[in-house]
């Protein structure tokens, strides 16, 4: 029995792997994958089953969560954006070498035109080098689909699958078809291969040695995957290789078919034979892939005929930026201009009068108390810096607060800002939120505290993970024990409520300690007022928001 | 039937409960729905925008092609003029005219008053004063959508059901309130399509 429900991307996929007989989900907050795993902690079979969906300190921590369920024989999903899977790579580069037990995708949502994001960084390389099958959806449906499909390959194969989502594939609805009831959860059983397990040298290289084994038959489910398609046609003068999204644009501008033969590609390692069966009837060669040039890169050296490739390389589609159907028939059209029937005259000129309207930081937010007061205390020093970090507070780069000087990744605000003060930076000030602060700010926090390096952090604490929509947040009531516990001066750990009225009494704490030739710690704390407003309208107030304080 | 719509705002503004109303009536309708959001940083007062495509066929891209629009649906004049290189030659354009000033360098409203009067097919007026006649301020995105049903092919009560849907869990009052703001967008617009007819 089928159901048809409306459902993001990311929302097919969740729903996907509960109905699958999912057993844990673990994940950090990030656009465009937030809403997996808030999907899966809204959904009733998560409370019926006690389904593990509680957010984790960052990515690195959920995907060990992950493999450490799989482990144990369970299934197990862990969600990211494309960057988390930096800071989750060491373990799952080093999945690939353990290999999983119950299946266990990792989810991985890329942003190409970096709508929410600081690079356009493509999840299949991660993959590619660590030697793990990637599923790539076209459509919802594919998402929901490949959430079933991708456990069962991971269980066939005893190897992690990455599932590799897109921004528009995410946060995009589409009708879904979905079963209408789900799975058993897989019985708790160990691996079979035990010693792979521990990546003791001589363990990893017999290891190493099957999972290159096992990527030649993995190569071989991609020729017959059911998510990876030849399509003959007529005109051999050309033959287009699309896989994720960016079919979807090719059946767009071809609504009847289009006139060149396709390999629609969906499912990796790359399927050899389907590559070069089109190379071999066709004269020339284009590719049409979301995000970087992966493929194009890799035919190059899979192809035996020398046919030439258009693509992202050649410049037919834009090397950056996402794909769309207008941009993908461009490129058809800089390769066969001929196809007049493609041309699209009657488009409107754009206007002229608009100008950008970039985000900012909403009315009332403590973080604009806190840029406030700091730049009024800054402007006293002669060359200031200020290190950022990751969140809404990133937001103090743009006008009216033009507040800091560097945005690189999670954490390397207070890492940045002491290496600048080991430079002989003065004043060194490093800003981060809360929830940055846990997942990546405390093993820095650590490196300064050793050295006592003359920094001012401000953890700009509002009690959530403002930037993706409010998730609870790792350290909220516990940020004083934290800091003082990795060993910051209980003297120069302050806190203070942000808010206008507190100006002047946050310029004095921020210019005592920024006088302070030591490390110092200051929590300028206030709720977000996003999650303040929902607080209130469900009549909870802080109810446990409240945090202890020193 | 097939109908592409671009919806556009100022993030907070509502444009996402608008396609969540269309989603939801034509979900029930058995139609196919394709609809592509933006969440994220961009929510935080910059522009948004989401393209909604309902088809009685499947549908292949979540994105319109430009020129492919057969509305921009807008809650703010200029975020509705920011996307007229997707409307289709015979699109219309319904747009609030109150504009949302949250930064510096926004145009003089008859630069974009003049630019909107230069498109043919145009409904644009103050929809935040007609919801507080009809209804309360906070319902002028159910205004526009009422402005934008005669263009959308979906009777009018499947989107009435839609809004029933939608904001069923807070209460029958906020539905009622919402459905009148809705009525009485769709009837200006319907009294606008007579004026033409006239003429």
């Amino acid at each position: 029995m089928k159901t048809r429900k409306l459902l993001l991307g990311d929302e097919a996929l969740a729903l996907g792997a509960l109905n699958a007989g999912l057993s844990g989900a673990y994940a950090y907050p990030g656009t465009p994958s937030t809403e997996i795993l808030e999907f899966i902690q809204a959904h009733p079979l998560t409370a019926e089953r006690n389904i593990h969906s509680h957010w984790s300190s960052n990515e690195k921590t959920a995907m060990e969560e992950a493999l450490g369920m799989s482990y144990c024989g369970k299934r197990a999903i862990t969600s990211m954006k494309h960057v988390g899977l930096n800071v989750a790579a060491d373990p799952f580069v080093n999945s690939a070498m353990t290999g999983a037990n119950g299946g266990l995708l990792v989810i991985s949502a890329d942003d190409p035109s970096m709508h929410s994001s600081q690079n356009e960084q493509d999840s299949r390389f991660y993959a590619d080098f660590a030697l793990i099958p990637v599923l790539e959806p076209s459509s919802q449906q594919e998402a929901y689909d490949m959430a079933d499909y991708g456990f069962r390959l991971s269980e066939e194969f005893k190897i992690p699958v990455l599932v590799r989502l897109v921004t528009r594939l995410s946060h995009s609805r589409a009708t879904v078809e979905v079963d209408a009831e789900p799975k058993a959860e897989n019985e708790i059983h160990y691996p079979e291969q035990a010693p792979q397990w521990v990546l003791m040298p001589g363990n990893s290289k017999r290891r190493y040695v099957r999972l290159i084994e096992d990527y030649a038959r993995l190569q071989e489910s991609s020729e017959t995957s059911p998510f990876n398609r030849y399509t003959d046609a007529a005109d051999k003068s050309l033959g287009i290789i699309v896989s994720g999204l960016a079919a979807n644009y090719l059946a767009e501008i071809f609504p009847e078919g289009c006139p060149f033969p396709t390999v629609k590609i969906s499912q990796y390692p790359l399927p050899k034979k389907m590559i070069n069966r089109l190379a071999d009837e066709c004269e020339a060669l284009m590719v049409i892939e979301e995000g970087q040039p992966v493929i194009e890169k890799a035919i190059r050296g899979v192809i035996k005929s020398g046919r030439t490739i258009y693509g992202k390389l050649s410049g037919e589609l834009p090397r950056t930026g996402e794909l769309t159907p207008d941009s993908v028939k461009e490129g058809i059209l800089k390769v066969k201009p001929d196809l007049t029937s493609l041309r699209n005259e009657d488009v409107k000129a754009a206007s002229t009068v608009t100008v950008p309207r970039p985000p900012a930081l909403c009315q009332g937010c403590s973080h604009r108390d806190v840029y406030s007061a700091l730049n009024d205390v800054l402007a006293e020093y002669e060359s200031p810096r200020v290190f950022g970090d990751i969140g809404c507070y990133t937001l103090g780069y743009l006008s009216p607060f033009n507040a800091i000087h560097t945005v690189v990744d999670m954490g390397a605000s207070i890492t940045m800002a002491k290496g600048a003060a080991d430079a002989g930076q003065h004043p060194a000030v490093a800003i981060i939120g809360d929830s940055t602060f846990t997942h990546s700010g405390m093993t820095g926090l650590l490196d300064a505290v050793n050295e006592n390096s003359p920094v001012t952090v401000i953890i700009s604490d509002n009690l959530t993970t403002g930037m993706t929509g409010g998730q609870d947040s790792q350290g909220t009531g516990k940020l004083e024990e934290i800091c003082l516990g990795l060993g910051v001066h209980p003297d120069h750990l302050r806190t203070i409520d942000a808010l206008p009225k507190n100006h002047d009494d946050m310029m004095k704490l921020f210019r005592e300690e920024i006088e302070y030739p030591g490390l110092s710690v200051i929590i300028s704390r206030r709720e977000c007022i996003q999650t303040a407003r929902r607080h209130a309208s469900a009549g909870n107030k802080n109810v446990h928001r409240q945090p202890k304080t020193i | 039937m097939k109908t592409d719509i671009v919806l556009a705002g100022v993030g907070g503004q509502g444009i996402l409960s608008i396609a969540t109303i269309l989603g939801a009536a034509a979900l029930k309708e058995n139609l196919h729905i394709k609809q592509a959001e933006v969440h994220g940083m961009s929510q935080r007062g910059g522009d948004v925008q989401s393209n909604l495509r309902i088809s009685s066929d499947p549908i292949a891209s979540d994105l319109i092609p430009q020129g492919g629009a057969d509305l921009i649906v807008s809650l703010e004049p200029m975020e509705a003029l920011r996307y007229v290189s997707w409307l289709s030659p015979q699109g219309w354009i319904v747009t609030n005219t109150v504009p949302f000033v949250n930064i510096p360098n926004y145009p003089e409203e008859v630069v974009i008053k003049s630019e909107l009067d230069a498109h043919s097919n145009v409904v644009a007026f103050d929809m935040d004063e007609l919801a507080k006649q009809v209804a309360s301020a906070r319902s002028s995105n159910m205004v526009l959508l009422g402005a934008a049903a005669p263009f959308i092919d979906l009777a009018p009560e499947i989107i009435e059901d839609g809004i029933r849907t939608v904001f069923g869990s807070k209460g029958e009052k906020i539905v009622e309130s919402n459905i009148k703001a809705f009525r009485a967008g769709m009837e200006f617009t319907r009294g606008l399509i007579e004026a033409r007819k006239e003429n």
